[in-house]
């Protein structure tokens, strides 16, 4: 199956980008350099196409209802202009992907919801959600709206001034989460108070068709996907198919550190077996650490003991250009997951010792 | 965008280089294979006295997004390494023929060296 490409494939490539395969698309993957795109978003402010991201559109009497019991959180929370991070669950709680879920206002008021599963992941989603719905006889529309809309993260401390500079309206005084349509050149674009770097800054989700044009005016370092990884390991956030896969190495919110998307009060596809997970405890947990020893850890490396039995695997990891120090997320026995507790990576054959840390290992907003 | 390669040494198809001076060999890896890999941040190397052999894994060239095997254009004894990559593993992107060698070889068979690749050679396979 062909790759599929951004709005802005060729302005990338004009731009000297290199791209990698991601999630079925065809993203860029650097620019300038991992180091110089990520000191730009910790130390100013960047900007990332992510329009390989799915836009998954519900609307209709019984949206409310058809997201509440399809995503972890709490859906009735959220007010028009509100988002939300949530986890998408099987029967057993297992995550089978996570997305963040937009209010959106509607000029009719029917209640209407934007979601954004990760790349590649929107047909199934899409088929998920209108099966459940004709399971359910709920009355929703859903609509994959991937082809149609463009994503751009714009990140970094100085973020929400150049958000600022360039909207029509004011989108400064937004609460983290937050978000509304502004104008850019004459262009509507939902502009939210998210991302996933760590930094404070804006996701703007555009038509397809005005990419290129919002694009252009924003004079900021161009950022790929290797700086959005280590500025995502950074911060501890999860990279689907990496830190969970249902296939490969299926894990529930609760060992994945982000139990605070399960809202047990309310219905949802995997809320019962949550709930027994909830008050039995999980066995294992993702836990982020530092290589003591000299060595870069990679996704799939073992985690053991000093003792030098394997407990564990690395899910990421990556040479911090923050931290200028091996970092790394992997899953452990909850008996090793105590930051200060001595591990070791096996890297290439050799045991390295490593030390398990507080995540985010940054400072994040 | 076009890469150096300089015409006073030969080269792997794995992108190593290789100078030779008096019998002893330098090696190091291409601006083309730096390029590729990005901010090289971690370099491991073996030490002094070691020996290798032809195409034998040597050691390993990290950078932020990618693990690389370096092999070894000729046979020999190790009798140098780079040190100053370990405090400085940029060195290698900064100056991939010069300061960010990795390191010298006491090469048992000269005619070892003509088996590789020459700089034209390399060009068109970079190309």
């Amino acid at each position: 199956m062909p790759l599929q490409t951004s709005p802005l494939r060729g302005i990338h490539d004009e731009r000297g980008a290199k791209f990698t395969e991601f999630g079925g698309w065809d993203m860029p993957v650097e620019f300038d350099s991992i180091q110089v795109e990520h000191a730009a978003v910790r130390e100013d402010v960047g900007i990332f196409d992510v329009s390989h991201m799915g836009q998954i559109h519900v609307t209709g009497p019984d949206a409310t209802e058809l997201m509440q019991r399809l995503t972890s959180n709490d859906v009735e929370r959220l007010g028009v202009g509100d988002s939300q991070y949530a986890a998408i669950t099987d029967e057993d709680g297992i995550i089978l992907d996570d997305t963040v879920v937009y209010r959106l206002p509607d000029e009719n008021e029917r209640p209407t919801y934007l979601f954004v599963p990760n790349a590649g992941t929107d047909e199934a989603t899409h088929e998920r959600w209108i099966s459940y719905r004709n399971e359910w006889g709920l009355d929703a529309t859903v609509d994959n709206r991937t082809d149609e809309y463009a994503m751009f993260a714009v990140q970094g401390p100085s973020a929400v001034d150049l958000v600022e500079s360039r909207t029509d309206e004011s989108v400064g005084e937004l609460e983290r989460f937050e978000a509304r349509n502004a104008t850019i050149d004459g262009v509507e674009c939902w502009t939210a108070r998210t991302g996933y770097t760590g930094e404070d800054g804006f996701e703007l989700i555009l038509p397809w068709g005005a990419a290129e044009k919002i694009w252009a005016g924003f004079d900021c370092q161009p950022c790929g996907l290797g700086a959005r990884d280590t500025l995502r390991i950074e911060a501890g956030l999860l990279l689907a198919e990496q830190d969970f896969d249902p296939e490969a190495d299926p894990r529930t919110p609760y060992e994945a550190g982000i139990g605070f998307t399960v809202a047990l009060e309310t219905s949802f596809v995997g809320r019962d077996a949550l709930a027994e997970l909830e008050a039995a405890g999980v066995d294992e947990k993702l836990v982020g650490f530092q290589l003591i020893d000299r060595g870069v850890p990679r996704h799939g490396y073992d985690i053991t003991t000093v003792e030098s039995r394997v407990i564990g695997t690395v899910t990421s990891g990556t040479m911090s250009p923050t931290l200028e120090k091996p970092i790394g997320l992997g899953y452990v026995p909850v008996e090793y997951a105590e930051p200060g507790t001595t591990l070791q990576v096996v890297v290439r054959g050799q045991s390295k010792k490593a030390r398990v840390e507080t995540t985010p290992f940054i400072d994040t907003v | 965008m076009s890469f150096d390669v300089p015409d006073d040494r030969r080269y792997l198809e794995s992108h190593e280089w290789a100078l030779e001076t008096d019998g002893v060999v330098r090696v190091g890896i291409s601006d083309f294979a730096q390029d590729e890999l990005g901010d090289v941040v971690f370099v491991e190397l073996p030490d002094e006295g070691e020996t290798v052999a032809q195409d034998e894994e040597f050691g390993v060239v990290e950078s932020i997004k990618a693990v690389s095997d370096l092999y070894a254009p000729v046979a020999g004894e190790i009798v140098a390494v780079n040190d100053a990559l370990f405090d400085a593993p940029e060195l290698v992107n900064d100056d991939p023929f010069g300061e960010g060698w990795m390191l010298e070889i006491d090469s048992e068979n000269g005619e070892q060296l003509e088996e590789l690749l020459t700089a034209d050679d390399y060009r068109d396979q970079i190309a």
